[in-house]
């Protein structure tokens, strides 16, 4: 009876096992929770089998892709990832605008932090690939100038909530500023395109990873690549949630 | 005349800053000076240069000119009498003021920005009528969305260096898209996408304009 307890829900009529020691220590890890934390574990198998077959696997080799097509498992879905991110903020923001609830608030922030993350890794990924494919680190091509203007956004948020003192305006205008700049990037990923003439796969010169030319070996790398790394920056999330939360436990409660 | 009348509120607040901007001339005559000197900095150090060059250097001045004239539109309100037009009228007719204004004022400075400019530089202009057209679209797209901008700077303890740092990666796209607009001016280019350009920078101007009407309002909750 020391270390097993048996508790019963009244209110659903349930009866669960708990461990004393999850109890105290990590209420949501309890038997009936744990079921909700099924995806960080298919995160967990997803990566590795994308980080061992990502390396080992036989990919056709095209020009001066060479052996650098591999980018391709993760360099790509940091961008998904990035996109993810910044969704979830904006949509936080506007549940602020329309509750003034500060936790949505702290979300926001949150997912914007992860989402710049996401981005500096993409960035840093793709610079590495286009070192090798294109000859140039840093380039015109639209798609690195697009990132690098919304992590610009981004950062510039991160940096208007540093300048805010008080945490209720500091909330409000964030929010404002946060909507304003989503709304925007939208069109500007769309008209940036059509200013410069890219590098990357699937423009008029260069061949694509599209359905037509990608390899069948590489697709059965590259899906399950997307759903892992965009479930493990949805786990840092929440992680970061979690954190900023207990930082904030006295507004909180 | 209706006094309630929405419209009648808004211009009542555009003549409002116009009578204000005649009375003490400080920001009229500041950019004014700003946008000569600017000019003459880059007269100085490269004398007259290329169509191409021109054309880059033209917009960059523009960008610096509108970040500081259409900052002061909201530096120069005090808290008490911000204050005082929320008791009066809605905050959207407000907002709604300040965008008619700046692009009343950031179309005065476009002008002048291209004077000083054909005058110091040198004029590599062959289509002139156009290019005037695109300067005072240009204007207006700028001043459309570093009025919103403002405001929030505004808001965040009137940092004018925190408006450049939110600005400038949002206006980017936009004076990519004006200084490869401008370049029928310059040349007789083909460019097959020059309405569907013209299309984005109206339908940007718009997006701006409902987003700011949308969202000033949250913003002026104090």
């Amino acid at each position: 009876m020391s270390f097993q307890g048996y508790w019963i829900n009244l209110k659903s009529l349930k009866i669960f096992v708990i461990n004393s020691k999850t109890c105290r220590f990590a209420p949501e890890y309890s038997c009936n929770k744990m079921a909700r934390h099924w995806w960080k574990a298919l995160a967990i198998l997803l990566l590795i089998y994308v980080i061992i077959a990502g390396f080992t696997i036989e990919i056709p080799i095209i020009g001066t892709n060479g052996q650098s097509s591999r980018g391709l498992f993760f360099h790509v879905p940091m961008w998904m990832c990035m996109y993810t991110m910044f969704t979830i903020s904006v949509i936080n923001s506007l549940r602020f605008l329309s509750g003034y609830d500060l936790k949505k608030d702290v979300y926001a922030a949150t997912a914007a932090g992860v989402g710049t993350l996401f981005g500096i890794l993409g960035f840093a990924t793709g610079s590495l690939w286009a070192t090798y494919t294109w000859g140039g680190t840093l380039t015109s091509d639209p798609k690195q100038m697009c990132t690098a203007i919304a992590l610009l956004i981004y950062m510039a948020y991160l940096v208007l909530r540093l300048s805010i003192h008080d945490m209720d305006k500091r909330a409000r205008i964030s929010a404002v500023f946060n909507i304003f700049a989503f709304a925007l990037l939208i069109p500007l990923t769309y008209i940036i395109p059509k200013m410069v003439d890219s590098l990357h796969p699937g423009s008029a010169t260069t061949p694509g990873f599209s359905k037509e030319d990608t390899d069948n070996h590489m697709r059965m790398v590259f899906y399950p690549a997307i759903i892992g790394w965009i479930l493990l920056s949805v786990w840092i999330y929440t992680l970061a949630v979690r954190y900023k939360k207990l930082e904030l436990k006295n507004i909180f409660k | 005349m209706k006094k309630n009348n929405p419209i009648q509120q808004t211009l009542t607040l555009v003549k409002k800053d116009l009578l204000l901007e005649m009375r003490q001339q400080y920001a009229f005559y500041g950019v004014l000076l700003y946008i000569v000197s600017t000019v003459f900095v880059i007269n100085l150090m490269m004398g007259k240069p290329e169509d191409k060059l021109w054309n880059a250097l033209f917009w960059v001045v523009q960008l610096f000119v509108a970040v500081n004239a259409v900052a002061k539109s909201f530096m120069q309100e005090s808290k008490g009498r911000l204050l005082y037009f929320y008791s009066l009228v809605h905050p959207r007719y407000f907002i709604a003021a300040k965008l008619v204004y700046n692009v009343i004022l950031m179309v005065v400075m476009s002008l002048i920005a291209l004077g000083a400019s054909i005058m110091l530089l040198g004029n590599p202009i062959t289509n002139p009528g156009y290019f005037v057209g695109v300067v005072l679209l240009g204007g207006i797209s700028l001043s459309l969305l570093f009025t919103m901008l403002a405001a929030i700077a505004a808001q965040a303890n009137h940092s004018a260096a925190l408006m450049a740092i939110m600005g400038f990666p949002l206006i980017l796209p936009i004076l990519m898209l004006l200084s490869n607009i401008s370049v029928s001016a310059f040349l007789t280019v083909f460019q097959p996408d020059l309405p569907r350009m013209f299309w984005l920078l109206g339908g940007l101007d718009f997006l701006v304009i409902a987003l700011s009407l949308i969202l000033f309002p949250f913003l002026w909750k104090d």
